[in-house]
C-alpha cells in the first residue's frame, strides 16, 4: 500500500524550527495538534509545497515529491479560507479540479460530484450567495474531482458552527475513505471524532503519529500542557 | 510563468531604456556643452522647482477648502482635477494662450482698463501652463494626506476646542509636512522634461529646457553628438530626481483610524469666504481654458485641414498598440513582483530615469545609419510612448496585483492554474477595473503626447499633436483649435472606453 514518508525534514524560518520524521500509509485518517504559533499549518503548507524545506524530503509511494510543483504534487488542500474563486460559478470552481483550463470539462461528473455533497442544482450561483457550509462543500468537491491520494485539511470548518463542522467532518470521511486525510485542528472533539490517529506539534518537533484515544488518555507533557490537564 | 515573462520583459526594458542611453554615452564623447547648454540646463532644473512650488501652495489651500466644506458639485470638481492628466498637453497650451495670449481674454481687459498687458511667452507662459497642467495632481496628493487623517483625531480636536490655529499646528501641519514633499518631488520630475509647453511657450536663449534643445540640436543642427551630450544630462538629472524620489519615503505619523464617519465642523465666518473664494478661482483658472478651446474649436471642427485625418489616425495607432503593450508588460511585471522577483520594481521604474527625447535620440543614433528616420518614426513612438507610460501603468496595477498574488496565489498553485489560463481565469477577471482604468489612462496619454515623434516625423507620419503644434506654429489658431478639440475628443473617448470596459465585470 502506498504511504507518505516524511525524511527528516526540517522547516525553518528565523528563529523558527520544526522537524519531522514519520510516515503514514493510504486511507489514514490524522488530526494533526498544537498549541497555535507550533507549525500545523505550516506543516501542512510545507507538504503541499507552498513553504520550502530547509533539508529533508517527502515521499510518495516511493517517489520523492518535495520538488514538485504544488498543482503536481498528489493532494490537494483546503486552507483556512480563499479556497474559491469569488468570480466564478459553483460550476466554474468545481471543474477547475478536472482542467485549470476549464476547456475539457465534464458537466456530468461536475453534477455527479455536486450531488455527492449536496449541492445539486447550485451550478450556476456565485460563492457570495452560497452559506459558509455551502462554500465549504463546494471546496470539497473539487478536491473529489481531483481524487488525488492525500487530502489536506488546514482548518477550512474553522468557521462553521459546531454542528456544520461535525456534518462537513462525517460527509469528508465518507467520501474520502482511500485518501490519506492530514487535518489540522485545534480541538481534540474533532480528532476524537475524525480521526484514527493524531499527531502532535509541539516544541519544534512534529511527533509521529499515534492512536487518537490512546494519545488522549495518556497525553505526553506538551500535550498536556496544551490541554490544560498538566 | 509570470515571473519569467517578468523577468523577459524587464530584460527587454532594460535592453530598450539602456541601449540608446549607452549608444548616447558612446556618442556623446564627441560633443561638447556649450555655454547655452549650461543656461538649458539652468532654466530646466529653475522652472521645474518653481512648478513644483507654485503647483502645491496653490494646491495646499485648494485641498483645504475641499477637505472641510460640502456642497454641490464637490464631488464632480474633485473628480475632474484628475481630468488634466488626460488633456493633452497642447490643448492645455492652447486653452491658456486663448486666456493669457497677446489677443486672449485678459489682455483684453487690461488693454479696456489702460494697464501693461502681460506676456504668456517666456518663464512665466511655461509656470503657468505647469501649474494648470499639474496643480490638479498636487491637490489630488494633498486631499489626500487630508481625508487620512482618522476620524478619531478630529474628534479628538474638536473635544479639546481646537481653534483653526490649534488644528494647524497640531494636525494640518504635521500632515502638510509628510505629504508635500511627496507633491513636489512628482511635479519636479515631471515637469524636468516637459517638452510640448517649452516648445511652444519656451525657447530662446532664456527659456530652453535641455528635452527641448535636444529636439533643436537634432532637427534643426543636426547636431547629433550634441545631442548626445544633452540627452546624458537630462538622463542625470532626471535620474537624479527618481532616486531621491525612491530614497525619500514619507512616514505615516497619524496612526490607523476606524474610519468614522464624522460631522464636520469647519470654521466659519471670513474662513468660510475664503475658502469658497479658493475654490471659485481655481474652478474658473482650470475651466476657463478648456472652455475656450470649445467655443474656439468649434467653428474649427468644420474646417479642419485634410492633414488632420491621416494624422489621428496615426494617433489613434500609437494608442491602440502602445496601451496594450504598456499595461500588458506593466502587469507581467507587476504579478511577478508580486510572486516575489523583488527586482522587477525597479526594473519597471527605470523608464522614470529617462524621458521621451532621451530614447528618441539613443533609437535615432541606432537607427539613422541604416534607415531613414521617418520610415520608422511611428514604430518608434509606440515603442518610446508605451515604455515611458509603463511606470504609471506599473504603479497602478502593482497593489492590486500584490493582493491578488496573497489573496489567491496558493489556491491556483495548489490547483495548477497557470499561464494563459490564469490569465483568463483568474488575472483579468480579478484585476479588471485597474486594468480598465490603466489602458484607458496610457491610451490617452499616447494620443495625446507630443514627444518623440517631433523628432522623427516628416510632413506626413504625423501625428494629431504634431499637426496641431504645426498648425499653431504658423498661426492657424481656429483650425488648431478644433484638432485640438477633435483630440480631447479621442483621449477622453478612449479612456472612457477602456475604463468602462474595465467596470463592466461582473460582480462577486
Amino acid at each position: 500500500m502506498a504511504e507518505l514518508r516524511i525524511e527528516q525534514l526540517v522547516l525553518q524560518q528565523d528563529d523558527f524550527r520544526l522537524t519531522a520524521d514519520w510516515s503514514a500509509p493510504a486511507g489514514r485518517r490524522i488530526a494533526v495538534i498544537g498549541p497555535s504559533g507550533a507549525g500545523k499549518s505550516t506543516l501542512l503548507n510545507a507538504l503541499a509545497g507552498f513553504f520550502p524545506a530547509a533539508s529533508g524530503r517527502v515521499l510518495w509511494d516511493g517517489q520523492d515529491i518535495s520538488r514538485l510543483a504544488p498543482g503536481d504534487r498528489p493532494l490537494s488542500m483546503l486552507f483556512q479560507d480563499q479556497n474559491l474563486f469569488p468570480h466564478l460559478t459553483v460550476a466554474q470552481n468545481i471543474g477547475l479540479g478536472l482542467d485549470p483550463s476549464l476547456r475539457r470539462v465534464d458537466a456530468a461528473r461536475v453534477e455527479a460530484v455536486m450531488a455527492r455533497v449536496g449541492l445539486s442544482g447550485l451550478g450556476g450561483r456565485k460563492p457570495a450567495q452560497l452559506s459558509g457550509g455551502q462554500q465549504s462543500r463546494v471546496a470539497l468537491a473539487r478536491a473529489l474531482l481531483r481524487s488525488r491520494p492525500i487530502l489536506l485539511l488546514d482548518e477550512p470548518f474553522a468557521a462553521l458552527g459546531p454542528a456544520l463542522k461535525a456534518e462537513m467532518l462525517a460527509l469528508v470521511a465518507e467520501t474520502t475513505a482511500d485518501a490519506l486525510v492530514l487535518m489540522v485542528t485545534h480541538d481534540p472533539g474533532d480528532a476524537r471524532q475524525f480521526a484514527d490517529e493524531t499527531v502532535l506539534v509541539a516544541e519544534g518537533l512534529v511527533h509521529p503519529p499515534r492512536d487518537t484515544a490512546a494519545l488522549f488518555a495518556d497525553p505526553p507533557p506538551a500535550l498536556a500542557a496544551y490541554l490544560g490537564r498538566a | 510563468m509570470a515571473r519569467r515573462a517578468g523577468a523577459l520583459i524587464a530584460a527587454g526594458l532594460a535592453f530598450l531604456t539602456l541601449g540608446p542611453v549607452g549608444i548616447v554615452m558612446m556618442q556623446a564623447g564627441e560633443g561638447a556643452l556649450s555655454s547655452a547648454d549650461y543656461a538649458a540646463l539652468r532654466f530646466t532644473v529653475l522652472q521645474a522647482a518653481l512648478s513644483a512650488l507654485l503647483s502645491v501652495a496653490c494646491a495646499a489651500p485648494l485641498a483645504r477648502a475641499l477637505a472641510r466644506r460640502r456642497f454641490p458639485g464637490r464631488g464632480v470638481l474633485i473628480a475632474a482635477l484628475g481630468a488634466p492628466f488626460l488633456l493633452p498637453v497642447l490643448v492645455a497650451v492652447l486653452g491658456l494662450l486663448a486666456i493669457f495670449g497677446r489677443a486672449g481674454v485678459v489682455n483684453g481687459a487690461l488693454r479696456g482698463l489702460a494697464l501693461p498687458e502681460v506676456s504668456i511667452f517666456g518663464l512665466g507662459g511655461v509656470l503657468l501652463a505647469h501649474v494648470f497642467l499639474n496643480m490638479p495632481l498636487a491637490t489630488r496628493m494633498i486631499l489626500q494626506g487630508w481625508q487620512a487623517i482618522p476620524a478619531e483625531r478630529l474628534r479628538l480636536a474638536q473635544s479639546l476646542g481646537f481653534r483653526p490655529a490649534d488644528h494647524w499646528r497640531h494636525i494640518e501641519r504635521p500632515m502638510l509636512r509628510d505629504v508635500v514633499p511627496g507633491a513636489l518631488l512628482a511635479v519636479f520630475a515631471i515637469c524636468l522634461s516637459s517638452f510640448a509647453v517649452v516648445l511652444v511657450l519656451g525657447g530662446g536663449p532664456s527659456a530652453t529646457t535641455i528635452e527641448l534643445a535636444i529636439y533643436q540640436a537634432v532637427r534643426f543642427e543636426f547636431d547629433l553628438p550634441r545631442a548626445a551630450m544633452l540627452a546624458l544630462l537630462q538622463v542625470t538629472v532626471c535620474g537624479g530626481a527618481v532616486a531621491v524620489a525612491a530614497w525619500m519615503t514619507a512616514p505615516g505619523g497619524f496612526g490607523a483610524g476606524l474610519d468614522r464617519a464624522l460631522e464636520l465642523h469647519p470654521p466659519r465666518g471670513w474662513r468660510r469666504l475664503a475658502d469658497a473664494g479658493v475654490i471659485l478661482l481655481a474652478a474658473a483658472f482650470l475651466a476657463g481654458p478648456l472652455v475656450a478651446v470649445l467655443l474656439r474649436g468649434l467653428p474649427g471642427l468644420m474646417a479642419l485641414p485634410h492633414a488632420v485625418w491621416p494624422a489621428l489616425m496615426t494617433s489613434l495607432l500609437v494608442a491602440v498598440l502602445a496601451a496594450p503593450l504598456a499595461v500588458g508588460s506593466a502587469l507581467a511585471l507587476a504579478l511577478g513582483r508580486a510572486q516575489g522577483t523583488r527586482w522587477l520594481e525597479p526594473a519597471a521604474m527605470l523608464p522614470m530615469a529617462g524621458s521621451q527625447l532621451v530614447l528618441g535620440t539613443g533609437l535615432f543614433l541606432m537607427i539613422f545609419p541604416f534607415a531613414s528616420p521617418a520610415a520608422v518614426a511611428v514604430p518608434v513612438t509606440v515603442l518610446v510612448t508605451a515604455i515611458m507610460a509603463l511606470p504609471f501603468a506599473y504603479r497602478m496595477l502593482a497593489p492590486e496585483a500584490r493582493a491578488l498574488v496573497a489573496d489567491y496565489g496558493r489556491l491556483a498553485g495548489s490547483l495548477n492554474l497557470r499561464g494563459m489560463a490564469a490569465l483568463r481565469l483568474l488575472v483579468i477577471p480579478r484585476l479588471r477595473r485597474p486594468l480598465g482604468f490603466s489602458l484607458g489612462l496610457t491610451a490617452a496619454l499616447a494620443v495625446g503626447d507630443l514627444g518623440v515623434i517631433a523628432l522623427f516625423a516628416t510632413e506626413d507620419g504625423a501625428t494629431l499633436p504634431l499637426v496641431i503644434s504645426r498648425l499653431m506654429g504658423s498661426y492657424r489658431m481656429t483650425q488648431a483649435a478644433g484638432a485640438a478639440l477633435l483630440l480631447v475628443i479621442c483621449a477622453f473617448g478612449l479612456f472612457w472606453i477602456c475604463d468602462r470596459w474595465g467596470r463592466g465585470g461582473t460582480e462577486d
